[in-house]
């Protein structure tokens, strides 16, 4: 590999039927990613169930009763690498009932698939998973128009799934969005080009997320630091080291740096920027680093050390669209424990503004029962004031998760507003 | 202008710095798993990097089969040594002495499911409330399946269907007295990765993983080391060999590879062009097809 390849990392949604377990497998089978020992162990499986050849479906499967009941319950992550990039997949199901697993699978992804049935074009679960890529504000969405195989490779049907495609999510955030027409099962264009399609311009998905361009999908206005944790060595060479350690959330910190601490306002110069390898002479996100201050601050965790001249919202307020995680049905009024960055204290649902159908993707202000796999706007208030982004700016400092003290549970999930 | 991107190995390297970090804030008494093997050596380097210039702030836990090679606890007591760590040893013979366990009878028999109990006693009686793993999702399919923090009930157990949802890099610590976690810094790191970043920074691992001459029969597809605890069966001779180990688990149960890798960088090749998991050579894993997952929801590392 060479010394600049990035990671990337994508979901892919789709249920059973759109074959996304089979574009898996494809993606592995094809870029040499999967070994002799699990082809074989899937060789033996299909043997027992009297099926010849090899499922490209079950590479995919983890769990016993995943593979009994022949569904994925969990995000499952796959791995594979090619001599460009190393790739990270985060597999989710793709029902309603886990809405909840595709929102966890697509907090931390660069880039989405979402599959389209040749034969059915858009239908509603791939309206709800281009709206759950918008919401969790993933950059770049592949749409890959499977099993064109079974509508004989037509241009045609392709355009057509384009244009269904292209009227109802002109209402969503996407900045990247790409068509691919595939065939994960026969294997055209989705590692190799495919050569019943010699229409279609454009490059196989492979190719394609081998070069997305994802170095600018990070915030590097917007410097932020939450402190995890303070580190102070009781030996005789480092008497008065005092490191703030934490990753970069988003922008850039460089030596002498006019810097402030929030929520304390305190300004001061940074002195040091720390790696084991030594010192740098500036840092970015995400890289993982310890800063020191010219002056003596109290900082501890929780804190975040910011640029001067561009300081976060601070607030005990927050509108939050907010995934309800859990099967327990959100108390109104209640208290939770808000996790946000490095910070935790206690938060109220104040208010339940509307619910969004998962159906029709229209805003319901009637309904205020937050279930499992529900999702809605809330105002949220905390005991004290927060320090952070809009979602939309900021993924870091921007996301919340909420927590049942009774239980220890993570019950929902929320991007600022 | 210079770039502002990581390269994958930085970025793998950043967020298991920043997993660590957290199990040091949210935890009261942390412990590193080791084994003496590539990953948990990773884990230990990545430890120190992470609260560089502070010592690691963690002991190291070791659970004693008594089926080891000589060379893994002669390597862990000297990197303990060097790093002036504390060392919590649990025994296997301790506790199949006290009557915990009971030794697995027949011609495949092996310690390897008795450590569950060493290694959950060793946590209940050290009151230890986050143990780290060397764990990657790409070694298993069950792995596959785990988060960073992953929660164990009172009785050492994993739930795999009913985990706690893990968004963005916000890990939820929370538990209740006598619960704890297991954390996995290293999750999203294969078994390629591991071996360039070992190889990039120049990591110290046990001799074993590069390719000696040693006595070796063959079994199960793969070369078991001759020891103590070896039970020949009918046909199988003991010969001489060029081999070298992918994972170290117990000495009975770890099978060779025939290799002349006997640098990093041929080690690096060969595992680059490998067509066969590292687990292929574990017979622990082959003994069903969700032989690791079953073990991990007892409480297995």
């Amino acid at each position: 590999m060479l010394d600049n390849n990035q990671l990337l990392r994508f979901t892919t949604a789709g249920s059973v039927d759109d074959g996304k377990s089979t574009l898996i497998g494809r993606l592995l089978y094809d870029s040499k990613s999967i070994f002799e020992d699990q082809l074989e162990a899937i060789e033996n499986i299909n043997k027992k169930k009297g099926l010849d050849g090899v499922d490209l479906a079950l590479f995919t499967d983890g769990l016993r009763d995943e593979r009994e009941q022949g569904i994925t319950i969990d995000v499952a992550y796959r791995y594979f690498t090619t001599p460009k990039r190393k790739f990270i997949i985060a597999d989710t199901p793709g029902h309603i009932q886990y809405t909840r697993n595709m929102v966890t699978g697509a907090s931390t992804a660069n880039a989405a698939i979402i599959l389209v049935d040749a034969r059915h074009g858009v239908v509603e679960q791939t309206k709800r998973h281009t709206f759950i890529a918008s919401l969790l504000q993933i950059s770049h969405v592949i749409v890959c128009i499977n099993k064109m195989d079974l509508v004989d490779f037509s241009e045609d049907v392709f355009n057509d799934i384009i244009s269904q495609f292209e009227e109802f999510a002109s209402k969503f955030m996407v900045k990247d969005l790409r068509f691919i027409p595939i065939s994960a099962l026969k294997g055209d264009n989705v590692v190799n080009r495919s050569s019943h399609m010699h229409w279609y311009p454009g490059a196989p998905l492979l190719h394609t997320l081998e070069t997305l361009h994802i170095s600018s999908d990070i915030n590097k206005v917007d410097a932020r630091f939450p402190v995890q944790t303070v580190l102070r060595p009781q030996d005789e060479l480092h008497r008065d080291y005092r490191g703030y350690v934490g990753r970069v959330a988003s922008g850039v910190f460089r030596l002498g740096d006019e810097v402030t601490v929030l929520p304390s306002g305190f300004s001061s110069k940074i002195k040091s920027i720390d790696a084991s390898e030594g010192q740098l002479y500036e840092a970015f996100a995400p890289m993982s680093i310890s800063i020191r201050l010219e002056d003596d601050i109290d900082i501890s965790r929780g804190d975040m050390i910011v640029r001067t001249n561009n300081k976060p919202n601070i607030s005990q307020d927050i509108e939050v669209m907010l995934c309800w995680l859990h099967n327990e049905k959100a108390k109104p009024r209640a208290k939770y424990t808000i996790m946000h960055t490095s910070n935790e204290q206690k938060a109220m649902l104040k208010e339940i503004i509307y619910k969004i159908n998962i159906h029709s993707l229209e805003r319901n202000i009637e309904d205020k029962d937050l279930n499992m796999n529900d999702i809605s706007k809330v105002k949220i208030r905390t005991t004290k004031p927060l320090m952070f982004d809009s979602y939309r700016d900021n993924r870091t400092t921007g996301s919340i998760i909420l927590v049942d003290d009774a239980t220890n549970e993570t019950v929902a999930a929320g991007m600022i507003v | 202008m210079s770039k502002y991107y990581l390269n994958y190995l930085d970025e793998l390297e950043s967020e298991s710095i920043f997993i660590l970090r957290e199990v040091y804030a949210q935890f009261q008494n942390p412990v590193i798993l080791f084994s003496g093997g590539k990953d948990s050596i990773l884990v230990t380097h990545l430890a120190k990097k992470a609260f560089y210039p502070c010592k690691i702030p963690f002991p190291l836990l070791h659970i004693d089969s008594g089926h080891n090679f000589p060379e893994t606890i002669q390597f862990r007591d000297n990197l303990t040594r060097e790093l002036g760590l504390n060392l919590i040893i649990g025994s296997v013979q301790k506790s199949i002495d006290d009557g915990r366990v009971s030794e697995e009878k027949g011609k495949n028999a092996t310690r390897n499911a008795l450590q569950t109990t060493t290694l959950l006693d060793t946590i209940e009686e050290n009151e230890i409330d986050c143990a780290i793993g060397g764990g990657r999702r790409d070694e298993e399919k069950a792995r596959a399946k785990e988060r960073f923090f992953s929660h164990r009930d009172e009785f050492g157990q994993w739930d795999p269907k009913n985990q706690r949802p893990e968004l963005w890099n916000i890990l939820n610590g929370r538990h209740f007295s006598g619960e704890h976690f297991r954390a996995f810094p290293i999750s999203n790191w294969t078994e390629t990765d591991v071996w360039n970043y070992i190889e990039r920074e120049k990591i110290e691992i046990p001799s074993l993983y590069y390719a000696h001459e040693r006595e070796v029969i063959w079994r199960q597809n793969s070369w078991i080391p001759n020891s103590k605890h070896l039970i020949l069966q009918e046909h199988e001779k003991i010969v001489t060999k060029k081999v070298r180990f992918r994972t170290l688990g117990d000495i009975t149960i770890t099978g060779g590879i025939e290799s002349n890798a006997d640098t990093l960088e041929k080690i690096t090749l060969e595992v680059a062009a490998m067509r066969q998991t590292e687990r292929g050579n574990r017979s622990d894993d082959k003994r069903s097809e969700s032989a690791m997952e079953d073990r991990k929801r007892e409480g297995y590392f």
